[in-house]
């Protein structure tokens, strides 16, 4: 066991004292920094991104005119130049736009408006809401409906998505929690593979420098095995704490040098902490462990069946398959149905759940599914590590040979 | 010391070691012969734990083998091989850790075999920096430094210089001298007879020979001998003690026979026979060598 340590701390140790890693760790929060700040600068100054827009509005319908209420950025002006006057001033001015209403404004693609650039998206949508808002009070009137009643009758709907639990009603935000899952499903994605193809370079490193056969003439080549898996899984969780540390320390930094407008802040804040971070973090932690023994136990069997990185290709596509395969389907459909028959299986299988699980648990997954697939996460990784041990302790030995999955699975029944 | 008792390893397509028996004397060195793919490096694998054989038995110092042994053993591959990227004196730490030296004691004796070998300057150098026969210098350091009461050691002088040669097999014969049981393996079986006190030779995956070097040597010699003399070519006839095999003269009139004795006769009835003859410069006697003997064995189970 004691040898089991030494190689845990050489793992460690050669990977944390490198420059890469060291670069990594400042690297990531500064980046996680500089998106925070140009987050909450757009959220502030959404409305200063873009000039002030004039709309010159050419209603030959009559109806509009007038009508039109001036809004952050965009304002109205009722204008009785012809239509060609007002393109050559919109030639001149990059911000006026000319908005032709003809008389029968209803018919399809009846109303034009004309710019020297395309138009904003948000430009367009503010103009038809406000069109379609006039044309009915229009019609409304017409049809002698009292304008108190019109007013009445408007209304302004967004949803409030609201949990049940038993510790009582709990308000959510989904799509707070929809990134939260992806998020969280992104970065288990990544890691895995990372830290995955790490131990799988590590033991060929170790096959083609042919110094394997000096240390597993010290230690069995299991041992050596599970100390490469456990260092690199520690480097892994080094750089998260170290990240997560970083990370709120700059996020903090940042939110005190903006001196950010209490209403912005605090919006974030009170849907921010509708999110349960702690349990979330555990949970990440636990499938990140769980995940990366499972996957890099097979790494590692890949690793000690080649000569060299460029041969690992074909052992590699089925070993992250059932990775990429749910990692598409979790940042496509998953969120979208995080309690669909699809996403429970596929967050229960072991292969699968690291990364689905994630997209799961911001919603909330039943007690005995996370239950279900913890323990079978566990007995996942304890059989990959078992099967992986006996491709690996006989691929460490094989040189020259174009291995191939019959060839494997020989090696899994070799006697000692 | 290591008792190697009836070893048989197969591999998928082919059988490595058959009912293989050696024993190897504490405190000797020993020769393990034959060529490229005779089971050699297979039978070290075995006594080394890193595979396990089919069947049969090794007893380290009378013990069966087991886990313990192995911090007894150096072993030194025939591929070598260090972490390329690793500063030499960290990676012989680590190295002679995992054979359980303490931290300490690692630094201390790195120190005094460094210095030996003029290697004082390299400790902070990583692997990949240094020449080959560097590399291999630095690897049999590695191999030795928890003075293991076995020393086991695959092709030890390929990849040395004639001077790094020298050295090493300096080295290996003090710690020889110190008490420690060597074992070698080598396919250039001319190699190691200065070296070696006993060697066991395999082909084929079987042991066809072994023994002490002086005994196989009086079993395979054949009375033969070489003769120089000089002056007028001498006729031999019926009456000389012995056969003539071949018969060379050189420009400067010196002419050298070898000889089969008769069934009988010494080297001192040829002498008497001669020297009222001719002029004798040198008599010799022909030990065959283990390279003659193996190639002799083999065509006689052949």
């Amino acid at each position: 066991m004691n040898k089991v340590l030494l190689i845990i701390q050489r793992e460690y140790f050669t990977r944390v004292r490198k420059k890469s890693f060291i670069i990594m760790i400042f690297v990531v929060p500064a980046l996680i920094l500089v998106m925070t700040l140009v987050i909450a600068l757009v959220a502030m100054n959404s409305n200063q991104l873009t000039e002030q827009q004039i709309v010159k509005v050419l209603d030959e319908s009559g109806v509009f005119a007038g009508k039109f209420h001036d809004v952050k950025n965009i304002k109205f002006e009722s204008s009785t130049q012809s239509l060609t006057a007002a393109k050559e001033d919109c030639k001149k001015n990059e911000n006026l736009s000319a908005l032709q209403i003809p008389a029968e404004y209803n018919k399809k693609d009846a109303v034009n408006i004309y710019a020297k650039k395309k138009p904003e998206f948000a430009l367009t949508i503010e103009i038809e809401k406000q069109m379609n808002d006039i044309a009915i009070s229009n019609g409304m009137l017409k049809n002698h409906i009292d304008t108190a009643v019109v007013h009445s009758i408007k209304s302004d709907i967004s949803l409030n998505s609201i949990e049940i639990t038993d510790a009582g009603d709990k308000k959510s935000n989904i799509v707070a929690n929809i990134g939260v899952g992806i998020a969280c499903a992104i970065f288990i994605y990544i890691s895995l593979l990372i830290y995955g193809s790490q131990v799988m370079r590590g033991v060929i490193e170790e096959k083609t420098s042919r110094i394997i056969e000096v240390i597993i003439s010290s230690v069995k080549p299991f041992q050596l095995m599970l100390g490469k898996i456990i260092g690199v899984g520690l480097v892994g969780l080094t750089q998260f704490f170290a990240w997560i540390i970083l990370s709120v320390i700059a996020t903090k930094i940042a939110g005190a040098a903006l001196s950010a407008p209490k209403g912005t802040m605090l919006n974030i804040i009170s849907v921010l902490s509708t999110i349960p971070f702690g349990h979330i973090m555990g949970l990440f932690i636990f499938y990140f462990l769980t995940g990366y023994l499972l996957y890099s136990a097979l790494f590692a069997a890949v690793g000690s069946a080649v000569d060299s990185e460029t041969e690992t290709q074909q052992f590699m596509f089925p070993v992250t398959m059932p990775l990429l395969f749910t990692y598409i389907l979790s940042v496509s459909i998953l969120f979208q149905a995080p309690n669909s028959a699809l996403a429970v299986w596929l967050s229960i299988i072991p292969l699968t759940a690291p990364v689905a699980m994630m997209i799961r648990i911001p919603f909330g997954v039943p007690g005995w599914q996370l239950a279900l697939s913890m323990s079978l996460m566990i007995l996942g990784f304890l059989f990959t590590t078992y099967v992986a041990a006996r491709i690996y302790r006989v691929g460490i030995l094989m040189y020259g040979k174009k291995t191939s999955f019959k060839e494997l699975s020989k090696w899994f029944f070799y006697k000692e | 010391m290591l008792s190697i008792r009836n070893i048989v390893k197969q591999y998928a397509g082919h059988r490595a070691l058959s009912d293989v028996s050696l024993e190897v004397e504490s405190g000797k060195i020993f020769g393990l012969l034959g060529p490229n793919g005779a089971g050699k490096t297979s039978l070290i694998r075995i006594i080394t734990q890193i595979t396990a054989p089919d069947s049969g038995e090794i007893y380290f110092n009378g013990q069966k083998l087991d886990q313990s042994h192995i911090d007894k053993m150096g072993y030194l591959p025939e591929e070598r091989g260090l972490y390329k990227k690793m500063e030499i004196g960290e990676q012989m730490i680590y190295l002679a850790r995992l054979k359980g030296l303490s931290r300490d004691e690692a630094i201390r004796r790195l120190k005094i075999w460094f210095q030996k070998l003029g290697m004082e300057t390299w400790w902070k150098m990583k692997i990949e920096e240094l020449s080959k026969g560097m590399q291999q210098k630095a690897q049999f350091v590695a191999t030795v430094l928890h003075e293991p009461d076995l020393l086991i050691l695959d092709e030890p002088f390929t990849g040395f210089d004639p001077v790094n040669a020298e050295i090493i097999k300096d080295e290996i014969l003090e710690l020889n001298r110190k008490g420690a049981t060597i074992l070698f393996s080598t396919h250039r079986m001319e190699s190691v007879e200065e070296l070696c006190h006993s060697i066991a030779l395999l082909d084929k995956s079987k042991k066809i020979l072994d023994g002490s070097i002086r005994d196989i040597k009086n079993t395979y010699r054949n009375n033969v001998y070489l003769i120089e003399y000089e002056g007028e070519k001498v006729n031999f006839n019926g009456s000389a003690p012995f056969e003539l095999i071949e018969e060379n003269k050189d420009e400067e009139n010196r002419h050298t026979i070898r000889i089969k004795l008769n069934v009988g006769a010494t080297s001192n009835d040829v002498l008497q026979y001669l020297i009222p003859k001719t002029r004798i410069n040198m008599l010799q006697e022909v030990i065959p060598t283990m390279n003659e003997i193996f190639i002799e064995k083999v065509n006689q189970i052949a």
